[in-house]
């Protein structure tokens, strides 16, 4: 299956985002929990893109490891502010917005592997796998 | 607005009864946050009742909007009861980290209608009803 990229421009584009990693995750053969699990994360995360950054990209990776494991990674880029402090951003509870600070953290408990890079002024990019 | 999701509220009796059962956008969510404040001012219901059982995800952004309704309707003198929250989202509301501080969850809209009776006191044939009564639901969102 190929990777699919998903612009993030505004607010609908979020539920867009969400729709269609559950539709791709679906079809991979996850199982419904970890389609609702996969589908909060794009959710937190593109909502993230969209509120600190105005626009970014979400890119959905279907993924095939060595021995047949099938696996969904998700990429949400921006050329937004960045993050200036990532540790205090991953920390329940911590937001510059007026979030819940649930975000980054939340999502990160929602998956197996969770990257996050960021410079000031550059921008951000966030990598999360979910294996079958 | 343009585009925007309608989401029907439904009033039976003394109790404001919100099927939610599409993804909906933050827009909508928002606005379905406000016209739920409005239709408790406007009719004096007591009770409102969130059926969430066809909603497939509840994110940090919809979870906190679900405990904002409650806490401003508890202000308003009315009770807030979600009901038919899938298994699922529970799961991961709660890997999420997520409380929904404030908000009554119960399993069915039975259950639902059931606490905000005899728990919160809120009678459905109560004064304030309408000239139906409690026996049909009258929808309160035309535009």
């Amino acid at each position: 299956m190929q990777s699919r990229s998903i612009a993030l421009e505004g607010e609908h584009d979020i539920a867009v985002a969400r729709g269609e990693v559950r539709a791709v995750a679906a079809s991979l053969g996850f199982r419904l929990i970890d389609q609702t699990r996969l589908a909060t994360v794009a959710s937190e995360l593109a909502r993230n893109v969209v509120k600190y950054a105005s626009r970014g990209r979400m890119i959905a990776q279907p993924l095939a490891a060595a021995g047949g494991r099938a696996g969904l990674r998700l990429i949400f880029e921006d050329s937004g502010p960045g993050i200036p402090d990532i540790a205090a951003a991953m920390r329940d509870g911590f937001s510059t917005g007026r979030g819940l600070g649930k975000g980054l953290p939340g999502s990160k408990r929602l998956v197996d592997e969770f990257e996050i890079e960021s410079e000031v002024g550059r921008g951000t990019r966030v990598t999360v796998v979910r294996w079958l | 607005m343009d585009g925007q999701q309608r989401i029907p509220i439904l009033k039976v009796g003394r109790v404001l009864i919100v099927p939610i059962q599409v993804d909906m956008d933050d827009q909508t969510v928002i606005h379905l946050q406000e016209r739920i404040l409005t239709e408790l001012e406007r009719t004096g219901a007591r009770g409102v009742l969130i059926d969430i059982s066809l909603l497939e995800m509840v994110d940090s952004f919809i979870g906190r909007v679900l405990s904002d309704v409650a806490a401003m309707a508890r202000i308003m003198d009315a009770r807030t009861v979600v009901v038919g929250m899938q298994p699922a989202v529970a799961i991961t509301l709660v890997e999420l980290g997520l409380e929904l501080r404030g908000v009554d969850t119960v399993l069915n809209v039975d259950e639902g209608i059931r606490l905000l009776r005899s728990e919160f006191g809120i009678d459905e044939d109560e004064e304030g009803a309408g000239p139906h009564g409690g026996a049909f639901a009258e929808q309160v969102n035309r535009p």
